[in-house]
């Protein structure tokens, strides 16, 4: 049940490949820097995809792409103790009262 | 840093293991025979950087090919088919 | 940095966001100018820096030698910066057509070419490429005939791959930038060809 990650599918069987594009959104692009520029302080994509892969695996396949990066990139983070879950619960709570 | 202990057109097989953590090689190609492509250099190892670890000393890393033919045993297409992936030394033993 | 256009209740992910990023600018580990530099030199990351390279090595074949043996180096030699990229370059010919996919997550030469599709990172590529590639390349519209090989490159560490696709028949004398005008992103990873000239 776990020795294949869900993540690693190569070689499963699965649909016709649809060729969706979309210009992706600006806090999609923030993510992607965002990763980048932790990258460069050490935040290793390494970690990053080991968090991803640990996602539950109806999550991994509902969630968008950047939405599991955002993810992968903020439990990096927690993990080096970089943020702390803490600090993050009392963030989205202002920004969410925010809007 | 670790020696290669491969040369390109060495016949190697990737262990059969499914350890925990993070990896990098895939599941479908655990088992099988290829051979060394080439020898991209040596890198820390993404199994340890994920653990927050250095990954070092770096490892050698190899593409091996396989025959597609080999891998799937329904494979369907020109026989000479190949797949090539990258490969840590450590996941390759002599065949 | 606000989204332009009408107000959507922020998602779940898109909350994170935000937050994350005013606790990393608070503890001065980011900064707006470092975010916004970073977000537009990925935009500046295009398919068309690919296309550059590949219609250099079609007109020079001592740079295609190179190319293929250190695509790293070759980028830099004609001044395109691709910081950390190990690149790869595999070349299609009549014999041997090549194909790129990452099965376990969606590396992809990012540095040279820019963010990758959609339809890349999608479980239905990444599952099926390494096992039926004819198949999935003919849901391309791609049809390779029987007699060629087919090389699929799955991308699983450090390496990234760009495929450098056949020149179009039709096309001699062709300037360095007509030709990279026939270059699409989609023959870099090998799931279409190089465009035809178009017929006068």
């Amino acid at each position: 049940m776990i020795e294949r990650g869900h993540h690693d599918m190569g070689g499963l069987p699965a649909g016709k490949v649809k060729p969706t594009e979309h210009d992706y959104a600006e806090w999609e692009r923030r993510v992607d820097a965002l990763s980048v520029l932790m990258g460069a302080k050490g935040v290793t994509v390494d970690e990053r995809r080991r968090h991803i892969e640990a996602l539950p695996p109806e999550a991994y396949d509902k969630m968008s792409y950047y939405e599991r990066w955002i993810v992968g990139l903020t439990q990096a983070l927690i993990q080096r103790g970089i943020v702390t879950t803490a600090e993050l619960a009392r963030k989205m709570a202002q920004v969410g009262r925010r809007g | 840093m670790a020696e290669p202990r491969f040369r390109p057109g060495d016949t190697v097989r990737v262990m059969k293991a499914y350890p925990l953590g993070h990896v990098r090689t895939p599941f479908y190609i655990r088992g099988h025979t290829g051979v060394i492509e080439r020898i991209c250099g040596s890198f820390p190892n993404p199994e340890e950087l994920a653990q927050m670890r250095d990954g070092l000393p770096a490892q050698p890393l190899y593409r091996v090919r396989f025959m597609q033919k080999g891998v799937w045993p329904d494979y369907r297409g020109n026989p000479a088919d190949v797949l090539e992936i990258e490969i840590y030394q450590h996941w390759l033993e002599p065949a | 940095m606000k989204d332009q256009g009408k107000y959507q209740a922020l998602t779940y992910f898109q909350l994170m966001e935000v937050s994350l990023r005013e606790l990393l600018m608070e503890k001065g580990l980011v900064t707006e100018e470092q975010l916004a530099n970073a977000v537009e030199d990925m935009r500046r990351r295009t398919p068309e820096r690919g296309a550059r390279v590949v219609a250099h090595a079609w007109t020079h074949p001592q740079y295609k030698t190179r190319l293929l043996e250190n695509g790293t180096k070759a980028c830099e030699e004609l001044g395109l910066d691709v910081p950390a990229l190990k690149l790869v370059v595999v070349e299609n010919t009549a014999q041997v057509h090549n194909v790129i996919v990452c099965t376990l997550c969606s590396c992809y030469p990012r540095m040279l070419l820019g963010i990758p599709p959609d339809w890349y990172k999608s479980r239905n590529y990444r599952s099926r490429m390494v096992r039926e590639p004819r198949a999935v390349l003919a849901e391309f519209g791609l049809k390779i005939p029987a007699k060629t090989r087919i090389r699929v490159h799955d991308s699983t560490a450090d390496m990234r791959y760009m495929v450098l696709p056949m020149r179009p028949a039709g096309t001699r004398g062709w300037s360095e930038e007509r030709l990279a005008a026939l270059v699409t992103r989609d023959s870099m990873i090998g799931v279409a060809l190089a465009k035809e000239p178009r017929n006068k």
